[in-house]
């Protein structure tokens, strides 16, 4: 999500990571022209790009290729020249012998990252710091601007931990995931993240000691939600405006929170039951905690994961999903089999709101009165994997 | 010895063909990590196994065992995996 800067914007740019590379698209604030800049790393696949909102020139990227290994390369002008990562995010080695109790995880096979998935940046007090997670899950942090990367043990390590996570072979196709690295604006040490699967996770000690944070969301019908490797929260979104209530896109519908309570309300049953309340993203409203955005998509039969009847549409919330409307104008009415994956959908700070969302067929949509009327800002890129916008001084 | 570089880890070496040294295939990795920073762990992860679509050649054989000796006349290609889509 943007984060509003310190001066009156003077441009925006929307981060687009896919599948081939990186692209960015430059826009004035009115949202009318924009100037594209890429490809990026053309060939690897980047499942993330972020902006240091901190000092508004630092980019992480997250990527890898096909053939070689993950890595997270790093920009201090704003996407001129790159450089790499020292230290990317990586698992401990488990020395040759020893069991797997020297790191904790009795019983559990050594892992390697395949990829660094999520990228969040740190809390504005802490300039350098920036947290990522992995596929197969890992949570690491780096303290040099992302430089290098040191894991979390009481996650990566713990024995429980890697029960809930269960294996790679147990995730979906694309890897299982740690994703929604949230950092409270109030409080450097007060974390969540989320694990697909393995359930929503809290620390308020900087991420020493964790709390699992699932009562009340729901579990595929037959399971126990008991059992916390079952939860597969897609994604979360923290509300800038009211800290305390975040929302949640889960495999099982769409979920509120407001803390101190620690109990997940399910609000998507108000969806159309024709479309139902599954998805990958959810948007919330920088300045407005009653509103938020998700884009469902077909989660019934083989998980098509397309458009519900090939019928693509946002629907949107104003009242913190006691109702929601269909948010449909400008895209296509029928014969549009694409979906948005959890990081592919976002919101600018601009008033009214800016949403943007890319599609798994390589298309960027573009709304500037918050959900109302959509435009195609770009097509023919590969298949969107994250959309991020930043405002710029 | 000499060294056969892929195309995708060009970025690295800038050629094709470069030297390093090593009395294992493990040191030789190491050897051209240290030469050419970071280009180790996009070929083997962290257990030190091979990433799985990574080829290695020692005089036109295949292996998988970094700790293969190796000999300065070895003649070693790095390759990526050529099958499939």
């Amino acid at each position: 999500m943007a984060r509003a800067p310190a001066k009156p914007p003077r441009r925006l740019v929307v981060m687009v990571a896919t599948r081939k590379g990186a692209w960015f698209f430059h826009g004035d604030t009115k949202r009318k022209t924009w100037q594209v800049d890429g490809p990026h790393f053309l060939g690897h696949i980047v499942s993330h790009v972020q902006l240091d909102p901190r000092d508004g020139r630092t980019l992480l990227a997250a990527a890898k290729t096909g053939h070689l290994g993950p890595t997270v390369f790093r920009s201090t002008n704003l996407g001129k020249t790159w450089k790499e990562a020292t230290k990317p995010p990586a698992f401990e080695k488990v020395a040759e012998g020893a069991s797997a109790a020297a790191t904790g995880a009795a019983g559990a096979p050594a892992r390697s990252v395949d990829h660094t998935f999520w990228l969040t940046p740190g809390h504005a007090s802490e300039r350098n710091t920036w947290y990522a997670g992995t596929s197969p899950q890992g949570l690491f942090r780096s303290d040099d601007g992302g430089v290098s990367w040191t894991g979390f043990p009481a996650i990566n390590d713990d024995a429980q931990y890697r029960e809930w996570m269960g294996s790679a072979q147990d995730g979906t196709p694309d890897g299982p995931k740690l994703h929604s690295i949230i950092v409270d604006p109030r409080d450097p040490a007060h974390l969540y993240f989320a694990m697909s699967s393995g359930g929503v996770h809290e620390s308020t000690d900087g991420g020493r000691s964790w709390t699992v944070r699932v009562k009340g969301m729901q579990v595929v019908e037959g399971f126990d939600p008991g059992a916390i490797t079952f939860h597969d929260p897609h994604l979360l979104r923290l509300c800038p405006s009211n800290p305390d209530r975040l929302y949640q896109q889960n495999h099982c519908g769409i979920y509120r929170i407001d803390r101190p309570s620690d109990q997940w309300v399910r609000i998507g049953t108000k969806m159309p039951k024709r479309v139902g309340d599954v998805g990958f993203p959810m948007v919330v409203h920088p300045r407005d905690d009653n509103s938020a955005w998700v884009f469902p998509m077909d989660g019934t039969t083989v998980w098509p994961r397309t458009s519900p009847q090939g019928k693509p549409a946002v629907y949107g919330t104003r009242n913190g999903g006691k109702s929601w409307q269909r948010l449909d104008g400008g895209l296509p009415a029928e014969q549009a089999w694409w979906t948005v994956k959890r990081q592919a959908m976002t919101a600018d700070a601009q008033d009214p709101l800016g949403l943007y969302f890319g599609t798994t067929s390589g298309e960027l949509w573009l709304s500037r009165d918050e959900g109302t009327r959509w435009h195609c800002l770009a097509q023919h890129l590969p298949e969107i994997y994250a959309v991020e916008v930043a405002a710029l001084a | 010895m000499r060294v056969l570089i892929p195309s995708a880890l060009l970025t690295y070496t800038r050629v094709s063909r470069v030297e390093a040294d090593g009395a294992t295939l493990g040191e030789l990795l190491a050897d051209l990590d240290r030469r050419y920073p970071g280009i180790r762990f996009r070929m083997v992860d962290e257990q030190d196994q091979l990433r799985p679509h990574m080829r290695v050649f020692v005089n036109g054989q295949g292996v998988r065992d970094l700790s293969l000796a190796l000999s300065p006349a070895d003649d070693v290609g790095i390759v990526q995996a050529l099958s499939g889509g």
